[in-house]
């Protein structure tokens, strides 16, 4: 079974995040990034799925030249090759376009029989890729998948709700998204990281996709970010002094509150 | 000259990652309850940490692998703890190395592939209660008997020599005397579970509590005498260069350890305050954070360079002397280097420095047997003065 993994490199959620200052875009270049934590288990599901049977897992990532990082990765945690879509064009795209951008990419790489993704990234945090795609790929989209098995030419998944597990099957080829509760991603191993040396990666830009550079990008975006303004500073906390009564008065102040 | 590759710095990423994930959370409890977590061990070894120095037919990463890399996975795991850290550089240099080294290829076969895969781990048994500087004076006897060995005796302070996952212990015992007067010793392989096998009660130490020590004692303990490890009678030489080895690695765990105390006493310095204002605004804080990253860097380099010299050795670009040379010096320098840094580091901690609810004081805890271990500091300076001809005792 061959699959394709769409992963993607954002900025470490425990470095200061911050936008661009002149075109009010995701700083992806000044901070220190990293591959999305919720794509490791896409990548994680797909490996085990092929290390049970055989075929491939092919990652693929849409992003700036520092992506290369969270292509490495999931090379080091065992995908047998990688593809890179850069273009100077694609810069400030929106998910419809990033979407446009992966479908063309997927197509390229042959047709998988499984495309997996994670249920969000942790930067934009839309989790609409995954169905845009699907409905470009013209594949059936299973999201939000706690537990995914394959048997023949189906897929089966488990959706847990708040209120019911939904049990969902599809046929193959199909798109999934994962969830961080459907398995535990490896650490690479010392064997991966040696290994993801000599994996191929592949570099594309929009030309070679066929895609016009019209297509993407800033100007394209259905949603803009017109302004943004930093988060104010938390302000220091009221100081409950206790004379005896800071019991009463830690109850009245949550009272105040409606916390109680 | 040497530098770590690039990829060295990816596998430090990755190994620092799982030290965060799997240790850290734990660890304060692992300390406190005296804790060994041998269900890490197996965790260790998909990372492939036991086999950096092992070849492949073995489980191993082959030529991929180095000791460098073993530093680099010593040097980190020790930045979240030094148990942890410990556990893997006695598995590799004192378990695995001399199987690795002097065994057998059935002897390599049979204990090999699960101790590289974390799914066991073997103890090296050279200290004795009366011995352990001075080797020559073991008492711990091995006598021929038919096909077998009978071994009596007793081993002090001996790594993972107790955990449940404890395979083999390798000990050395006097198999016979040298024309000289002086003891004879041979290494044998000794099973755990053999009959005649006692592992004592866990030490109570002052550090080190995540980790697995045991004296162990030997009661007409038999084993087959295929379990000698190496030739007989070369026991003294075989320990010697396992110790080389290892000193490079405590070395490591040393550089993890002030490293850490680096990170953490900047981050006290900056936030904490008092009249007012951060400490790290008085320059008595300051200097002393300064000075620890200088003894940082300094014991990074040398400890690296012995590494490299070490990973030289192996392609026959090097000489045993030198690396000798190098081990004793990095071993001496980042080892006190640790343990003042965890004096400062208490120090700008103040009275939480004291308190176990920070991790500086298991540090300080923790310090104290770098300079003690694998050769204490005296040792070291003796292999170093002896290196530069300077007349012996």
């Amino acid at each position: 079974m061959n699959i394709v993994v769409c992963v993607k490199y954002v900025p470490d959620a425990q470095s200061d995040r911050t936008f661009n200052e002149s075109d009010n875009t995701t700083d992806r270049v000044g901070v220190d990034g990293l591959l999305s934590e919720l794509d490791e288990y896409a990548v994680e599901e797909a490996l085990k799925l092929v290390e049970a049977g055989e075929g491939e897992v092919t990652v693929v990532t849409v992003g700036p030249d520092q992506a290369a990082d969270a292509l490495k990765k999931a090379l080091q945690m065992g995908a047998d090759k990688a593809v890179h879509v850069k273009d100077d064009a694609i810069h400030g795209s929106d998910a419809v376009a990033t979407s446009l951008v992966l479908a063309e990419a997927i197509k390229k790489t042959g047709t998988p029989d499984l495309v997996i993704t994670g249920m969000a990234s942790t930067d934009g945090t839309m989790s609409v890729v995954p169905a845009m795609l699907a409905e470009r790929l013209g594949l059936p989209q299973v999201t939000f998948a706690s537990e995914l098995s394959v048997d023949g030419s189906t897929v089966t998944i488990r959706r847990d709700g708040d209120a019911a597990s939904e049990t969902i099957v599809a046929t193959l080829p199909a798109l999934v998204s994962v969830t961080d509760q459907i398995n535990e991603p490896r650490y690479p191993s010392f064997k991966g990281i040696m290994a993801a040396k000599k994996k191929p990666v592949e570099e594309w830009a929009l030309a070679d996709l066929g895609i016009d550079a019209s297509q993407v990008g800033l100007d394209a975006a259905w949603t803009k970010v017109e302004s943004f303004t930093k988060r104010p500073p938390r302000e220091q906390g009221q100081i409950v002094t206790d004379d005896g009564d800071g019991g009463t008065k830690l109850a009245e102040f949550l009272a105040a509150q409606k916390f109680v | 000259m040497f530098e770590l590759s690039k990829e060295h710095e990816d596998f430090r990423k990755v190994v620092r990652e799982f030290a965060e994930a799997e240790v850290e959370p734990h660890i304060a409890k692992w300390d406190k309850d005296h804790h060994f977590p041998s269900d890490l061990v197996p965790k260790m070894g998909d990372l492939g940490l036991f086999g950096l120095v092992v070849p492949e037919e073995f489980g191993g990463m082959g030529d991929d692998g180095d000791f460098t890399s073993l530093c680099v996975a010593i040097e980190e795991l020790g930045r979240v703890d030094q148990s942890i850290g410990i556990t893997l550089s006695a598995g590799v240099g004192l378990g695995i190395n001399p199987i690795l080294t002097y065994g057998s290829q059935e002897q390599k076969e049979r204990f090999l592939p699960d101790l590289v895969a974390g799914r066991a781990l073997a103890g090296f048994g050279l200290t004795e209660p009366d011995a352990g500087s001075d080797a020559g004076a073991t008492r711990t006897k091995a006598v021929r008997d038919g096909d077998e060995w009978v071994v009596n005796g007793s081993k002090a302070f001996i790594t993972n020599s107790g955990t449940d996952i404890t395979s083999v212990v390798t000990v050395t015992a006097r198999t016979g005397t040298n024309d000289d007067g002086s003891a004879q010793l041979s290494a044998i392989m000794i099973p755990s579970g053999t009959p005649g096998f006692t592992v004592e009660p866990a030490y109570d130490k002052l550090g080190w509590h995540a980790s697995d020590t045991h004296g162990l004692t030997f009661e007409d303990c038999r084993v087959p005498a295929g379990n000698l490890l190496g030739n007989e009678g070369e026991g003294f030489k075989q320990f010697l260069k396992t110790l080389d080895d290892g000193r490079i690695a405590i070395s490591a765990l040393a550089v993890g350890m002030s490293q850490r105390m680096l990170e953490e006493t900047t981050e006290y310095a900056r936030t904490r305050k008092a009249f007012g204002k951060p400490i790290g605004v008085n320059q008595g804080v300051s200097f002393q954070i300064a000075d620890l990253a200088v003894m940082v860097e300094a014991s990074r380099q040398l400890t690296y360079k012995a590494a490299w010299l070490k990973d030289e050795l192996e392609h026959g670009r090097r000489s045993v002397k030198e690396v000798k040379q190098a081990a004793a010096i990095c071993k001496l320098y980042s080892t006190e280097a640790a343990v003042t840094a965890t004096r400062i580091a208490t120090q700008v901690f103040g009275g939480n420095g004291f308190m176990e609810e920070y991790p500086v004081a298991r540090f300080y805890r923790d310090a104290k047997i770098l300079e003690i271990g694998e050769g204490t500091s005296e040792v070291q300076r003796m292999v170093i003065a002896r290196h530069l001809g300077l007349p012996t005792a």
